[in-house]
This record gives structure tokens, C-alpha cells and sequence, in this order.
């Protein structure tokens, strides 16, 4: 049915593009599902930058994480509706990638926000969160506090193949001190130290199975990589019901991550900033329809350690930090 | 006609065989649990057996309803969604607007059940194909629950809100089943549906109007009335299906319910329960939910990649149906 | 005049243009078995059809005991005592024999709660079906086996079995050996002959001559809606009732000694 709403809607616009100079540009907005807290925020964001700026604002979105074709025919759709430039987070790196050269080709300037498209020069510009660092900053964090102790991690990841998991999830272990892992190792890496590995699909209810299960394999699981919050909430559930402990580490800083942080459920996240990632994609877009010059390479749209507990070495910032720049209610 | 010939004698236990549909997927659960306990200590202990029912428990109550339609020859799709969108009610209403918890128990499983009836209405009376009508739901369902919701997941904080009744766990003589209220009640529900179907008129009912709808009609079997009841009671079940998700995760899940059709579907078929209708039984879905569940737990044990228990969850469902397809084509002889 | 038990007159049915009982009347004396013939769309359906309350006809009067009766449904009409076995929709094959014998009112265990949830009396099912079974000489073994494991004739046997325990005046049958060879056919008439014999009129609509001529007492021919006659399979020969039934034959012409 969506698919015929679409078809019905590239037929009725007419293609009708030009870098009209004079006219609004218009600026699309292209989220992985319309509803997760992170993309709101970062429409939000989007929104509020283009009508500053003047332009007009579309939005459009995948019905769920890993939806391709949605992703595709909005794509299609904006190219036809006559936006200038298309701001994508991608749900699928690689399979979108054909959708995103036949805009170009029509003249379209394409940004990638949040996550990289496989290849990553796909796109003319990725504003996104250097997924790969904030693995980092969480393992530096989980080698200090855990020195000395053997370590029994459990990597509750996103689902196979993604580039964001497959970042934090190399991050975090390199972070721990795995020398032989870098930003360029393609797929997940491991170590002796991980005895478990599980996907959630970033979601509350499957993280906690997965974690029941690495329970199960090993009882003494002392550490816990999550790729989300939500997931992290879902790791310390079956913690509590297995009446386990374990440091449990995690990516985003949503509020509700940063007060898990402050109730002692997640040790560490690292914050992303979605609504910097929109804001420079849409001051892109203006440009680029202003004078016709794109935007070009990727742009570390920055990450922050947040932990409740300073620890000697390790740069953090507190609680209060986090939810003063936190997304999501 | 006139004299028993021999061959209804010899043929006597054969003949019953409909009726032990669920004898394949027993041996095909018991053959997963034997290879796998040979695998790896942790897997054929008690707690881990309490652990993979409790993973499976909720699939397996949505499944009950799902199963109560496929023998009538139907299918819902939206099961899943209707039973997210019943988590969001009950936890929503009583963690955002804070009203009490029994309420919006109550109103949850009216939203559940108000979506089976609307199914069965649209089934019955405009005699729209179940496939499109729950396919439409399924959406509906969707939509009105990211609108209401926002995708934001609802904890349930307060640990002894009625919301979470199934979580307490259960000991006895020093060991503790985790959840174990939560799988007596899906025990309790798989028997008490076992019961019903085979041992009252209207479960008798479900299943002639599945077998045979115009021979059910005929005999007087108010057919309609059978559907719209097997909608709306699975509706309610699916209700009774979210509560049991609030007490084993703790929330009201908004991303949940998309894939929970297929699940249930793949429990009850490979429960050995026919997708043509009026043949199976109700037990064979939750073996079919279990067999999944030891699977999933089996190959993490093993250190397996995700996809192979995908992999084999699929070649599974595919000789369930054929099983199906083929003694279909025999009996229809 | 013989003891008539179920009666129409006058029934019309017109389905827009057209007419398929153009006032046709119909008479079942106690304890006989009438056959209805006719030619392809003589109304022989569409009579039955009145007859059994799966239609509602235009017009015309139907009695049952001398009582004028409407039906507007088969269930109506089986409330009224009047079972209908059909060609081939009768039974629900995964299900026993039992079940399918008392499918749509099983034997209920007595007590309020079973009353209330409606519990099945298993055993009692299943001992009265054996019973059931046995005085119309259906051998059949086991009444807890499923009616896809039997062969047609058997099949044919549980829908009539069904019937004639369950009609307190009449048993109707539409075409039940059309689809069965010749021994499971000879089979089947066999025991309508024995639901004769426990005292119920059978009403049988048949295309097959020999088994109209070797079972029916009386002959109702059905032509252009109409009853064209109702004649004696002992006195007029099988040529003459097809003559009669294709028009080749004016009703006028025969012998009323030949009438029944
Ligand atoms: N439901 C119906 N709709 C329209 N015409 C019908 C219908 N049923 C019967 N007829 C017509 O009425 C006539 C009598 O049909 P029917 O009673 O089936 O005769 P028979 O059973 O003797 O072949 C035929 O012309 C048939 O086409
Ligand atoms: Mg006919």
C-alpha cells in the first residue's frame, strides 16, 4: 500500500529541478524510523535550522530499521517534490547507495547524517558521530575502573553487518586495549577476554534475552557492551532477575541512558548530538542551493564521555552535563 | 458396509494418526534437547529449561489465539501489534497519566480484544479475507501506537504494580523457576485451550468449521457466530499475551509486535497444526514456541552465529508445511 | 386416502425470468420412499430446496402433519423434524464419527457448569453412535476414527446415519449415490431401505433409474416446474416414466391404474 501511495506521489509531482536561486531551497530530511527519539530530535533540529535559515523543510522516513525500500522511495520522492538536498541517515549503508547516486545524478546533493553509506564517498558529506571513537572513550573507561580484574565481557551488539556496530563494537574493545584492532578492521572483532556475542537489534526486550543467554554460557560475566541504551536497560534486567552485577557500557546519551547513568544501571555512555548533525547538514543544503558549491567529507559531529564517577585519567563529564544535552524525554 | 472388514481393524491405530499430528514436532523437540545437552553442560539444566520457556512464553500465549484461527482456516497478522499496542496502553496510561494500574490492565485487554472483534466483524460480516483485513489492522494497530506512543518505551518502575504479576518467580524445595508465575500461567493456558478444544461443543465447533465450513453451516453450526468469537477471544489473549511481556521485560515496548505474526505462525506450523484448517492441536504450539526458544538458546550455548538459528527455523517451517501439504493430499484421496 | 404426512401446494419459485416452480405440488405418504425425478431443470432442486427450508418460496402452502408450515432456514425446517443429507458438503472428514454423527448437538454431561460451558459427553457420544450405527448395520469399527479414513459409501453412510437419527418426520437426500461406484451405491440403498424400516418416510432425488426403480415406492416426475405425475415403479415400466419425464409422453395418456 505505501509502495502504491509512493508511486501514485512520483507520478503527480512533476521533476522540476533547478537550483533555483531566488526561490527557498528545499532541504529533505530522510530518518531510519519516524518515531525513535533520536530522529525526532534530530527533525526537530532540522526544522527549526531551516526555518531560520529560510528554507523549506521536508521530511521522510524507513517504517522500521533496515527498511531499504522505504528509504529508497522516499528518496525518489523528494528528488521528484525538487529538493536541492537530501539529508539521509542510512538505515541500510550499502543498499541505498544506487537510490543515492540517481539523485545525484539528477543534481541532488546528498549528506549522510549519523551513520556512513559503504562506500562512504557515496555520499558528498557524512555529519555523524565517529561511532569507532565513542567505542573508545567507553573501553578506556571499563580498562580503568575493571584494572587488575579478569575480565568476562558479554557484546550485545546491533544486527550483523552494520557499520555503526560494527564501529563502537571495535571501538570499545580497542579501548579496552585489544592492540591489533583499529577503525579500518572491517568486520566485529574479538578478543580471548569475550565469551559472549549477541545480537538485540538495539531493542530493550531482545537485549535482555541476549543477555539471558550469555548468562547461561557464562554465569561470570563481569563486563557488558551494549550498542544502545535501550539494549543496556534490557542487559540490566536479566542482571537483576539473574541477581548478577556487571559494568555495563553503552553509545548515545538519550536521557533516559544519562539517568540509567546516574542510577548506576549504565556505568559509562558516550553521547552523541544529533541535533548538531542536523543543523550542519541543513546549513549545507542552504549553502549549496545559495552557491551551487557542495559540501565534501565527513564531518566528527563530536562525542562526550558521560560516567558518574570521575576516574583519574579518562577525560568524563557528569550527569548533569549529559542531561543538560541529552535527546529524548 | 454391512460387515467390519478387516482392514478398519488392522488399520485401527493408524487411523488415530490425525489426531497425534503433534508426535513429529515432540520427536523434533526432544532430538534438539538431547543433541544440545550433549553440546554444552550449561544446557539441560533447570534453570536454563525455566529460562528458554520463559524466553518463548509470550510468542506461545499470542500463539494460542493465532492457533484458535488458523483452524478455522484463518490467519492474523496483526497479533503482534495488537499486543504491543495493548502493552502501551496498560503501561502508558499508568506510568504517564497515572492512572491506577488494574484500570488500565482492563483497558488494555479492551483494546486488544476490541481489535480481535473489529477483525472478526470485518471477516464475518463484509466476508473480507482474514490475510487483508488483519494485514489492515496490523497497520492500524501501528500507526495508532507510534502516534499514542512516540516510540517511547515506558518502564514500569513500580516493582509491585499488577503489571508485572507474572515476573515473581517460583520456588520450591530450594530451586527457583525466574518467571515462574509467568510460565505457570502460559501452562495453565495451553491446558485449559487444550481442554476446551476437544472436550466442548464450541471447540468442536472451531474445528468443523475450519475442517468443513458449508458442512458446519449445514448442521446447524452457526459459522459466523464461531468466527467473530475466535477473532474477539484472540484478541483477548493477545491482551493477556502483552501483560505477560510487561512482567517479563518490564515495559510497555514500542518497537515490538512486528514480527511476532510470523513467530506465532512458525509455532503453530511447526506444531504440526494445518494451515488449511480444522486439523492440529493445541499443544503442538507450544512445542513449536519451544522448539524455537531451544534452538535460540542452544546455538548461543554453542557459540553459533545468529543466522544459523534462523537458517534452521526456516528449513524446520518448510518441512512442517510440506508435512502438511502432503498428508493433505493423501487424505483428500 | 393414504396417510399423507408432508404436503405442498401451489409452490412458486421464480428466480427473475425465471420460473423454476410454476405451481408445483408435492405429497410424502408415511413410511414410503419417494423418489423425485425430472430433466435437468425441471425444478426437482428448487422443490427440495422449499422443502427443506434452504429456499423461501413466492408463493404456495407447505403442511407437515396437516399443520401448514413456513421454513426459513434449514435449521428451521430441522427443528420441524426434517433432515437433509447433501450430495457431498455433509461431512467434516478430519473429524470422528461420532462427532460428525452429533455435530452441532452433542450429547452435553449433565450439571450446570457443563450445561454452561457447553461439555461434551464423550462417552455417551460414542456409545449412542455405536448404537446408532449398529441398527442401521453400518459396520464400522470404531466410532472414534476419523471420516477421511473411510471410503465413499461409508462417507455417504455417516451423513445418512446422521440424518435418520435426528428426523422425527422426514429424510430428505439429494442425488446420495451420484457419486459412488456401483457396490457402495447398492450399499447406501440398502440403508435408506432401513430407515424405512425404523419408520421414516425418505424422500430421494436420483438421475439413476435402476436405483429409482429398485428402491422408490412411489415416483413423483417433475416437469416445467410442475408435477407432471406421481406414478407406481411396479406398474409403469422405466421407459414410460422417462417418457413422461421428457415430455414425450402427455400425462393424460396414462393409464391411471398406473398412477400411485
Ligand atoms: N439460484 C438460482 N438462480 C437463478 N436461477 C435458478 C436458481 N436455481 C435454479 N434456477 C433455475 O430454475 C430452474 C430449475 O432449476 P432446478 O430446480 O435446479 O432444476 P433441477 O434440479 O430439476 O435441474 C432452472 O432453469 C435453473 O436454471
Ligand atoms: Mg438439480
Amino acid at each position: 500500500m505505501r509502495k502504491i501511495a509512493v508511486l501514485a506521489a512520483v507520478g503527480a509531482a512533476t521533476v522540476c529541478l533547478a537550483l533555483a536561486q531566488g526561490k527557498s531551497p528545499i532541504i529533505g530530511l530522510i530518518t531510519k524510523t519516524e518515531s525513535n527519539p533520536f530522529f525526532v530530535k534530530m527533525k526537530e533540529g532540522a526544522s527549526k535550522e531551516a526555518a531560520r535559515l529560510g528554507a523549506k523543510f521536508i521530511s521522510a522516513a524507513g517504517k522500521q530499521d533496515g527498511d531499504n525500500a522505504g528509504q529508497v522511495a522516499a528518496i525518489e520522492n523528494m528528488v521528484a517534490a525538487g529538493a536541492q538536498t537530501i539529508l539521509i541517515t542510512p538505515s541500510d549503508s550499502k543498499a541505498i547507495v544506487p537510490a543515492i547516486k540517481k539523485a545525484q545524478a539528477a543534481g541532488v546533493q546528498v549528506i549522510a547524517l549519523d551513520s556512513p553509506t559503504e562506500p562512504a564517498d557515496a555520499v558528498d558529506a557524512l555529519y555523524a558521530t565517529d561511532n569507532f571513537k565513542a567505542g573508545v572513550l567507553i573501553g578506556e573507561y571499563a580498562a580503568a575502573q575493571l584494572k587488575g580484574k579478569t575480565l568476562k565481557i558479554a557484546m550485545l551488539d546491533l544486527f550483523p553487518g552494520h557499520p555503526v556496530g560494527i564501529a563502537r563494537h571495535n571501538g570499545f574493545l580497542a579501548g579496552l586495549g585489544a592492540d591489533n584492532i583499529d577503525a579500518d578492521t572491517p568486520d566485529l572483532a574479538s578478543t580471548p577476554q569475550v565469551v559472549c556475542s549477541q545480537d538485540t537489534f538495539g531493542d530493550q526486550a531482545k537485549g535482555q534475552t541476549a543477555m539471558e543467554n550469555c548468562l547461561q554460557k557464562n554465569p561470570d560475566i563481569n563486563v557488558v557492551y551494549t550498542i544502545n541504551e535501550p539494549a543496556a536497560a534490557g542487559a540490566f534486567q536479566a542482571l537483576k532477575a539473574a541477581k548478577k552485577t556487571a559494568a555495563i557500557f553503552s553509545v548515545d546519551g538519550g536521557c533516559e541512558g544519562v539517568r540509567n547513568v546516574d542510577k548506576g544501571v549504565i556505568v559509562a555512555t558516550s553521547q552523541q548530538y544529533p541535533l548538531k548533525m542536523a543543523a550542519l547538514g541543513v546549513a549545507a543544503g542552504v549553502k549549496y542551493a545559495k552557491t551551487g558549491v557542495k559540501a565534501k567529507g565527513y564531518v566528527d559531529t563530536g562525542v562526550t564521555l558521560i560516567a558518574k564517577k570521575a576516574l583519574a585519567g579518562i577525560g568524563s563529564k557528569d550527569v548533569k552535563f549529559g542531561l543538560a544535552n541529552c535527546w529524548g524525554n | 458396509m454391512s460387515n467390519p472388514t478387516a482392514r478398519s481393524e488392522t488399520k485401527n491405530w493408524l487411523e488415530k494418526l490425525p489426531s497425534v499430528s503433534v508426535l513429529g514436532p515432540l520427536m523434533a523437540l526432544l532430538l534438539s534437547i538431547a543433541f544440545f545437552a550433549t553440546q554444552h553442560p550449561n544446557f539441560f539444566t533447570l534453570t536454563n529449561s525455566a529460562l528458554i520457556t520463559s524466553q518463548v512464553m509470550v510468542v506461545a500465549v499470542l500463539a494460542i489465539g493465532q492457533t484458535l484461527i488458523i483452524l478455522t482456516a484463518g490467519i492474523d497478522l496483526s497479533c503482534g501489534m495488537v499486543m504491543a499496542l495493548s502493552t502501551m496502553v496498560m503501561t502508558k496510561m499508568a506510568v504517564d497519566f497515572g492512572l491506577p494500574a488494574p484500570l488500565t490492565l482492563l483497558l488494555g485487554l479492551l483494546v486488544s480484544t476490541g481489535f480481535g472483534f473489529l477483525n472478526g466483524l470485518l471477516i464475518t460480516v463484509l466476508k473480507l479475507p482474514p490475510f487483508i483485513v488483519t494485514l489492515g489492522t496490523l497497520n492500524i494497530a501501528f500507526a495508532i501506537m507510534q502516534i499514542y506512543t512516540q516510540a517511547q518505551t515506558i518502564t514500569v518502575s513500580d516493582e509491585n504494580s499488577i503489571l508485572l504479576f507474572f515476573k515473581q518467580d517460583i520456588s520450591f524445595a530450594g530451586i527457583t523457576i525466574g518467571y515462574g508465575a509467568g510460565i505457570a500461567l502460559t501452562l495453565f493456558l495451553f491446558t485449559l485451550g487444550s481442554w476446551a478444544l476437544s472436550n466442548t461443543a464450541p471447540g468442536r465447533h472451531l474445528y468443523a468449521v475450519g475442517n468443513n465450513p458449508e458442512a458446519a453451516r449445514l448442521t446447524g453450526i452457526p459459522t459466523q457466530r464461531v468466527l467473530l468469537l475466535v477473532y474477539t477471544l484472540a484478541g483477548f489473549i493477545y491482551g493477556i499475551a502483552g501483560w505477560l511481556s510487561i512482567s517479563r521485560y518490564g515495559i510497555g515496548n514500542p518497537n515490538a509486535g512486528s514480527t511476532e505474526n510470523l513467530d506465532t505462525i512458525t509455532a503453530v506450523v511447526l506444531g504440526g497444526t494445518s494451515l488449511f484448517g480444522g486439523r492440529g492441536l493445541l499443544i503442538g504450539t507450544i512445542i513449536g514456541a519451544l522448539i524455537s526458544g531451544v534452538f535460540r538458546s542452544g546455538l548461543t550455548l554453542m557459540g553459533a552465529r545468529a543466522e544459523v538459528q534462523i537458517l534452521i527455523t526456516g528449513i524446520l517451517v518448510i518441512v512442517a508445511v510440506a508435512v502438511d501439504q502432503l498428508s493433505k493430499g493423501k487424505n483428500s484421496r | 386416502m393414504e396417510n399423507i404426512i408432508f404436503e405442498a401446494r401451489g409452490l412458486v419459485k421464480r428466480y427473475g425470468q425465471v420460473t423454476a416452480l410454476d405451481g408445483t405440488d408435492f405429497s410424502l405418504r408415511a413410511g414410503e420412499i419417494l423418489a423425485v425425478i425430472g430433466d435437468n431443470g425441471a425444478g426437482k432442486s428448487s422443490l427440495i430446496k422449499a422443502l427443506s427450508g434452504a429456499t423461501i418460496p413466492d408463493s404456495g402452502d407447505i403442511f407437515l402433519d396437516g399443520k401448514p408450515v413456513k421454513f426459513r432456514s434449514p435449521i428451521d425446517a430441522r427443528h420441524h423434524g426434517i433432515e437433509t443429507v447433501y450430495q457431498d458438503l455433509a461431512v467434516a472428514p478430519a473429524m470422528t464419527i461420532a462427532e460428525n454423527l452429533f455435530l452441532g448437538r452433542e450429547i452435553l454431561r449433565p450439571g450446570l457448569l457443563a450445561k454452561l460451558f457447553r461439555v461434551i459427553d464423550h462417552k455417551k457420544m460414542l456409545e449412542e453412535a455405536t448404537q446408532h450405527m449398529q441398527g442401521l448395520k453400518i459396520g464400522i469399527r470404531s466410532m472414534s476414527q476419523a471420516v477421511e479414513t473411510l471410503s465413499g459409501g461409508q462417507r455417504q453412510g455417516v451423513a445418512v446415519a446422521r440424518s435418520a437419527a435426528f428426523a422425527q418426520h422426514v429424510v430428505i437426500m439429494d442425488e446420495p449415490t451420484a457419486a459412488l461406484g456401483v457396490k457402495e451405491g447398492n450399499m447406501v440403498l440398502d440403508l435408506i431401505r432401513r430407515v424405512r424400516e425404523n419408520g421414516l418416510p425418505v424422500i430421494i432425488i436420483s438421475h439413476n433409474m435402476p436405483h429409482v426403480f429398485e428402491i422408490a415406492d412411489r415416483i413423483h416426475i417433475q416437469r416445467l416446474g410442475k408435477r407432471a405425475a406421481v406414478v407406481d415403479p411396479k406398474k409403469l415400466s422405466m421407459s414410460d416414466t422417462v417418457a413422461i419425464m421428457t415430455g414425450a409422453m402427455r400425462t393424460e395418456d396414462i393409464p391411471t391404474e398406473m398412477l400411485a
